[in-house]
């Protein structure tokens, strides 16, 4: 699966990112990059309304719509675990700036997440979901993947992390 | 103008401005939003209704508002129009300021900011232009093309922003009020006809 393929714009975006890297590959990519896996690229907007240190938690409030994804590492793609993945959104139960909003969730042994939390609903004219990974040993990721409906009840995000 | 097609007319209007209106009251997404966030929402469903509103009363195809008077109101609704603008971004801004700092800087992952962010300078330049227009001694040839232009800036932008939202407009009768307002504006730039200043000051005596 590519990253974010959840939604049908993130696939022609990451199409057209894609396009971009391989026409301007030849200059920017290491010869080590260049055979493996290379690493997310933070969003537009991603880290907006982030709240640094949010909880592991079981669930964001009453729950009744997931989000998941996965963690890789750069170059290798070895599944990533115990790797903390924040969320926020907005939501039935609050706003992305609201505490209640924000929660964490760690990946399995084989690299996956998922963390139920309230139905996001569109705010600033798209549906959309904040994830963010920060912390030692690789370099910060802030993702805002787009769902392709707003009535649609999980949304996934993939994350290759970059040794910092 | 006949009482009947007057009576039309209006009532065409009211339909095109009420039904969008009424129809993004019901938008379920209302009862999750913070009041602000609604409010700020609904100056820029006013502010849009206001721009099939404008054109109309420039060209003076409104019955009851010849191009005199029309014009009047138009530059009242126009002072109204930067209110409704300051309102729809303030609440924005109030409700998540990253997002709207972004909008304004143009560096928003939202496609539709852009449009909303050029037609919104267009507005305000269209306003400063018409109260310093006499101070200034600006020439109807100035005037008019400039007015033109932005009009036409202002209601491209403003349309393709509120197309590509998601938001709690129902996109049917929000793709007729764009329409509409868009078919006004070009009905009354062909009518208005600004660029014959133009001829006339280039080629004197032939326009």
């Amino acid at each position: 699966m590519t990253p974010n393929s959840s939604s049908r714009r993130a696939i022609l975006k990451a199409g057209l990112t894609g396009a971009t890297f391989i026409a301007a590959a030849p200059a920017l990519i290491l010869p080590s990059r260049a055979q493996g896996l290379a690493p997310t690229p933070s969003m537009r907007g991603g880290s907006n309304n982030y709240m640094p240190g949010a909880p592991v938690v079981s669930r964001i409030g009453g729950g009744g719509f997931w989000m998941t994804g996965t963690v890789r590492r750069a170059g290798d793609g070895a599944p990533l675990p115990g790797v903390r993945i924040q969320i926020w959104a907005h939501t039935t139960e609050g706003r992305e700036d609201d505490k209640h909003s924000h929660g964490a969730t760690l990946t399995a042994a084989d690299g996956t997440f998922r963390l139920e939390m309230p139905q996001i609903i569109p705010i600033f004219g798209q549906p959309h979901g904040h994830l963010a990974y920060e912390g030692a040993g690789f370099k910060t990721v802030f993702l805002r993947p787009l769902m392709a409906s707003a009535r649609d009840k999980s949304l996934s995000a993939h994350f290759v992390l970059e040794p910092a | 103008m006949p009482p009947l097609r007057a009576g039309l007319i209006w009532a065409a209007l009211a339909l095109a401005i009420v039904v969008p209106v009424a129809l993004a009251t019901t938008s379920p997404f209302i009862a999750w939003r913070p009041a602000i966030y609604t409010a700020a929402g609904f100056a820029g469903i006013a502010a849009m209704a206001l721009l099939l509103l404008q054109p109309l009363l420039a060209a003076g195809l409104l019955p009851g508002f010849p191009a005199r008077p029309g014009r009047k109101v138009h530059r009242w609704l126009g002072l109204v129009l930067v209110g409704l603008i300051l309102a729809h971004v303030g609440g924005l801004f109030l409700t998540s300021a990253p997002d709207v700092i972004d909008a304004l800087l143009f560096a928003s992952p939202t496609p539709f900011s852009p449009w909303g962010v050029v037609a919104m300078w267009a507005i305000f330049a269209t306003a400063l232009l018409a109260m310093l227009r006499e101070r200034l001694r600006l020439g109807p040839v100035f005037w008019r093309l400039g007015h033109t232009a932005l009009a036409l800036v202002i209601v491209v932008g403003s349309v393709v922003h509120a197309l590509l939202v998601e938001g709690t407009m129902e996109p049917w009768s929000k793709a007729a009020l764009c329409l509409f307002a868009l078919l006004a504006t070009l009905k009354a730039v062909l009518d208005l006809r600004a660029w014959v200043l133009l001829r006339r000051r280039i080629r004197p005596g032939r326009a």
